[in-house]
């Protein structure tokens, strides 16, 4: 089949449909390495632009690390570019073992598998562990990487709202009938930044007998004391049967991402997931990095407590501006505007005065929900913080919505 | 409103509108082409009706056309306790 005019149109119809409902994502060429300020050319053709970059999954400040890319030259030097192969033909390398080993380390698990990335564990783990017999019950908000594996298992499906333990609760009754219930969460939700009550989702998996399932991506290397995840961070250590996690946010950044959790689960993955088996092994250049990240993060909490701090710094900055905020203590901040045009325009003005954050609106969130998601980084000093918050508080005056809630904000905006 | 379409209305706004949800739906609001239901908790909606009426909705049958409006799963309801 060739690529002929009338399929030519009907695709260009499908972009056109996007632009036009105002969903076209736009990509800004970055022509620095990543960090706390960054080079920006946006529009496309415009000169470069330095800003200050709040929208980066970079919380610990590793992406550039100079130890950490000295680790990946040395990595290359030692361990070559590519292995040309599937982990399981001639793609494991003494590097590959190490890391899973100190991943399980680190997370307190008993054993750990490596992926491409974690939204490939995420599409592998299920289908590769549970079969028609089984179910599995996924609070409403987890990652789309995640509904993607749910769809790729034959298992039964099955949801409840958002953190409500009481409707998880009547769903684990509900399907006590089932061979195995296995119960999915993310550690930190991405778009709130709000944590998953994991104490008690563990104890009501011991008292229904079920598997829980943690994505700790938003989470691993700076949550909880140690920086070893929401589990530490909760205080269930060892009560998680399943943890998939990323090395692309706070581990350094590049990519990759792993299961980690009963040897047994890892030990199906090993045999089954399919984006394990039928996809590339990680890059030796990335492993290597990825080793060191875990030494440095192992050693001290330097980072994640400056995080810590940096994090409340900027809450409570933004709460004395008079921001509407979605509480909690992760790194991810979202400023809430609810109007999707108010959100978009006041990512535009903070880019202007040099702060580059992202607006997020319907379908990305709930309709009525837009806002601003900023996130923080160990990479972020005070001044940068100030910078910010100072852009912040000029653009949110000039727009008139300081001080202002969700009623008010609506009222003045429409939904 | 009759009873059965009340029950399952009822359901589906306890069972997927949250507490402070401003969201308000009828007998003939699109349930799932909205993004109200999530197509994995059908599983849940299914059995409700199953236990509730006492009935068996074969799978072929649990479609999302099916279960898209509050009216057309009380049709299904219908059909399935005729039999």
């Amino acid at each position: 089949m060739v690529m002929n005019a009338a399929i030519r149109a009907a695709l260009r119809g499908e972009l056109d449909s996007i632009r036009a409902a105002g969903l076209l994502k736009e990509e800004r060429t970055i022509h620095s390495p990543q960090g706390a300020w960054i080079e920006v050319e946006y529009p496309e053709g415009a000169e470069t632009k330095r800003v200050i970059n709040m929208c980066a999954n970079n919380y610990l400040g590793l992406s550039s690390h100079p130890e950490v890319v000295a680790a990946a030259h040395d990595g290359l030097r030692s361990h070559g570019y590519g292995m040309s192969s599937v982990r399981f033909i001639c793609g494991t390398q003494d590097i590959h073992r190490a890391l899973e080993h100190k991943l399980t380390e680190f997370l307190g698990t008993e054993d750990t598998i490596l992926f491409p990335s974690c939204m490939d564990a995420n599409a592998g783990v299920f289908e590769a562990v549970l079969g028609a017999e089984d179910v599995m019950i996924a609070d409403r908000l987890v990652h789309a990487s995640i509904v993607d594996g749910i769809r790729l298992c034959k298992a039964q499906q099955d949801t409840y709202k958002h953190s409500d333990m009481g409707h998880l609760e009547e769903k684990l009754q509900l399907h006590q009938d089932k061979r195995m219930r296995m119960i999915i969460t993310d550690g930190v939700f991405s778009m709130d930044g709000d944590i998953a009550a994991l104490d008690e989702i563990c104890s009501l998996a011991e008292k229904y007998d079920a598997l829980v399932f943690v994505d700790d991506s938003h989470a691993t290397g700076f949550m909880g004391s140690h920086g070893r995840g929401t589990h530490e961070h909760c205080g269930v250590l060892g009560r998680i049967d399943v943890i998939t996690t990323t090395l692309g946010k706070a581990l350094g950044g590049a990519s990759g991402g792993c299961v980690s959790g009963r040897s047994e689960i890892v030990q199906l993955c090993r045999q089954r997931a399919r984006p394990y088996l039928f996809s590339n092994t990680m890059p030796p250049v990335i492993v290597s990095a990825a080793l060191k990240v875990l030494d440095l993060v192992s050693v001290t909490t330097e980072r994640r407590d400056k995080l810590e701090r940096n994090t409340r710094f900027w809450r409570q900055g933004l709460v004395d501006a008079g921001f509407d905020l979605r509480p909690g203590d992760s790194p991810i901040v979202p400023v809430m505007l609810y109007n999707a045009k108010l959100a978009a325009d006041v990512a535009r003005d903070l880019f202007a005065e040099g702060v580059y954050a992202v607006g997020f609106s319907f379908p990305v969130v709930p309709k009525g929900q837009a806002r601003i998601r900023t996130q923080l980084s160990a990479a972020h000093d005070m001044e940068h913080l100030e910078f910010a918050l100072q852009a912040f508080r000029k653009v949110g005056a000039a727009h008139g919505v300081l001080g202002l809630g969700k009623k008010e904000i609506l009222e003045k905006f429409g939904a | 409103m009759d009873d059965l379409h009340k029950t399952i209305l009822d359901y589906v706004r306890r069972e997927y509108l949250d507490e402070d949800s401003d969201e308000e739906i009828d007998v003939e609001s699109p349930l799932l082409s909205s993004g109200i239901v999530d197509s994995f908790s059908m599983v849940s909606l299914k059995s409700f009706l199953e236990r509730k009426y006492k009935i068996s909705i074969p799978d072929a049958r649990a479609t999302s056309e099916a279960f898209d409006s509050v009216d057309e799963i009380a049709k299904l309801v219908q059909e399935m306790q005729k039999g």
